[in-house]
Parts: structure tokens; sequence; C-alpha cells
């Protein structure tokens, strides 16, 4: 197969993937972003890295797995990991909403302890 | 020594500054036992009136949540305080004044002399008091519905939070209590822990004042959610080996 993506347009793919990976880098050493929470993007611009210089690797890719029209393997990918993420978030979510729940009584509960304690005083 | 019981009386309350004083005046007032004692705490969940100056300024033994919790989540608070000061017995009613505490030692009388660890306040036995709006009626029986299918136990009034705990099942409440709209959730995790409930018929009020917190345009919402939270309760508790922790 010709190639796919002009030379150009590979050269702006993989100043963007190393652009996103930089930015998470940062991200990361600013304790901005938990290391857990890193590694799917981390995954994911290596991802795009890859594909932005093995020009091929998404029509050959797409040709193992029977796809007949190569970017289609793109979106179902892409909705895939969006899809995948997004439960993860719930389930982060969910689990700080419990935390949060039982930080909050027990502050409550040692509020009024506290509270006691200095009448007696 | 001292042989009375001590019976922690848990009051939720979201802006309601028009009605926890009257309330707290109205337990007050009950005549006083020679089985038991009581002692009312109202849990302020982070209200945005002045229920909390209110609170402090009528020197009304409460706790103050610092966020919004809900109300299962508030009750829960309660649960936690009674179980730790090691209270006999502790009574959930709501802040709203729908539960008149006249009527708090018929359910005291049963959880005392049936030897069961639930008393719940139903006012669909006697069919006496406030009956709320046919549609309500509808919801609740569903729910009573559900939960007979599901476990076996009939509570008419599912959705009632007037309820008593005995330490048994304060225990289990305080590991484990559904967030929002607990009542009839909770009926599950009564039966799937084998705990006896016992419902008593009692009379309801029409809220005294303040807004309910479920309004209809979230009745949908409402249904929806506690029948999920039911099954999945029912699941969880059913195949994890009946743990209550979760």
């Amino acid at each position: 197969m010709e190639n796919v993506i002009p030379y150009r347009l590979q050269i702006i793919a993989i100043a963007t993937a190393l652009a996103f990976m930089f930015f998470i880098f940062r991200l990361i050493a600013k304790g901005k972003l938990r290391e857990e929470y890193s590694f799917i993007w981390i995954i994911c611009t290596a991802l795009l890295l890859l594909f932005s210089i093995w020009r091929n690797g998404l029509d050959v890719i797409a040709k193992l797995l029977g796809i007949f029209y190569a970017p289609s393997l793109i979106f179902l990918a892409a909705i895939f990991a969006i899809v995948i993420f997004l439960v993860h978030l719930s389930v982060v979510n969910s689990k700080q909403h419990k935390q949060i729940k039982e930080l909050t009584q027990e502050m409550a509960l040692l509020k009024e302890k506290l509270e006691k304690e200095e009448n007696k005083n | 020594m001292n042989n009375k019981l001590n019976i922690a009386i848990i009051i939720p309350c979201y802006n309601e500054e028009q009605n926890v004083v009257a309330l707290y005046q109205e337990i007050k007032d009950l005549q006083a036992s020679e089985l038991y004692n009581l002692y009312p705490l109202f849990i302020n969940d982070c209200s945005t009136d002045r229920t909390k100056e209110i609170l402090e300024e009528n020197q009304t033994p409460h706790l103050n949540l610092s966020v919004n919790l809900g109300i299962g989540g508030a009750v829960q608070t309660g649960f936690k305080y009674a179980f730790s000061h090691h209270y006999d017995i502790a009574i959930q009613m709501d802040g709203d004044g729908q539960h008149p505490p006249v009527e708090l030692n018929k359910i005291i009388q049963a959880i005392i002399h049936e030897k069961c660890d639930v008393v719940i306040g139903s006012r669909y036995l006697t069919k006496e008091g406030f009956q709320s709006t046919r549609l309500r009626r509808a919801g609740i029986s569903y729910f009573t519905w559900l939960n007979k299918k599901l476990c076996g136990l009939t509570i008419f009034d599912s959705t009632s939070g007037y309820r008593a705990y005995n330490k048994k099942a304060l225990e289990i409440v305080c590991h484990y209590y559904p967030d929002e709209y607990p009542e009839p959730e909770a009926i599950i995790l009564f039966a799937l822990n084998n705990l006896s409930v016992k419902e008593v018929p009692v009379n309801m009020r029409e809220r005294q004042g303040g807004e309910s917190s479920i309004k209809t345009y979230k009745t949908i919402y409402y249904m929806f959610k506690v029948t999920l939270g039911i099954i999945f309760l029912y699941i969880r508790l059913k195949f994890n080996g009946k743990r209550h922790t979760i």
C-alpha cells in the first residue's frame, strides 16, 4: 500500500503526541495527577506516538482483524477506551463518595466530643 | 445503680428551623417512664437555614455534619453515636414533625416486650391518622411487594422512617446503611441479616412546616433508585456470604 498519511501530517502527529506526553509528565511531576490515573494516559500517548511513526501500522492491523475500512478501527478502539475509562472514573467517584461520608460522620462525632470536653473545663 | 434503659432518639434534620424546637419540647414534655430514659439527638445535615443556630440557642443536643450527606448518612451518624455510647435502644424519627413523639411509647413497648430487633412504626396497620396521597400509597405498596418477593418479609409501611433498633440491629446499620431514600432498602438489610422485624400501628401527622425531601418530579428517580438499591443490596448480601460489611 502507498503512504496513507503525507509526511507533513506525520510530523504534526508526532509533535502533538510528544507535546501531549510532555503535558502528562508535567502534571505528574507537579503532583496534580496521581500516578495510578496516569497509566492510561501514558499508554494512550505511547500508542499515538507509535502510529504516528509506524505509518502503515493502522492498515496492517486493520487487515489482520479483517476490517475493511481502516479508520473505523480508530473509532472502535477510541470509543472502547473512553467507555472503560469512564467506568473507572465512576468507580473512583463512588469510592470517594463513601470516604467523604465516613469522614463527615467521624468529624461530627469528634466535634461533639470536643465540645463536651471544653464545656467540662 | 440505674436500671433504666437508655434510649437515643435520632432526629435527622435538613432545613427544619420551624420544627426542631417544637419537636424537642414535645419529647421533653413526655411523661417520664420507669422503664427508660429518652435522650433526643438532632443531626443537622448541613442545613442552609438557621437550624444550626436554633439548635445551639436552645441548647438542644445535636451533631453538625459539615457536608450534606442526605438522610441515610445523617441517620447513620446517629446510629454510630448511639452504638459507641452504648445506648440500649436507638429510635429514628423524622425532623419535620410527621412522627408524633406521643407515639414513641408504643414503639418502645414493642421493642422491649416483643423481643424483636427492629420495630417499624406503621400508619397502614390501623389506617388512622395521616395516610398520604394515593400515588404515594401505590409506590409504598410496590416496595412492600418487592421486599416480600425477595426476602419474604411483609412490611406495609415500607417507607416509614419511624423505627427502633436494639443493640444487635444497631451494630448492623452502623456498618452499612443506604445513603439516599434508605427506608425500603434497609428492610432487605434487616431480613438478610436475620433480624426480627415487627410493625406496630402509629398515627402520623402531615408535615408541620418546611418542604418534603421527595418532590413530585423526583418520584420517578426515587422509584428507580430504590428498586435498583433493593435488588443490588439483595444480590450483594445473598451472594457475598452474608457479610454486612460492604
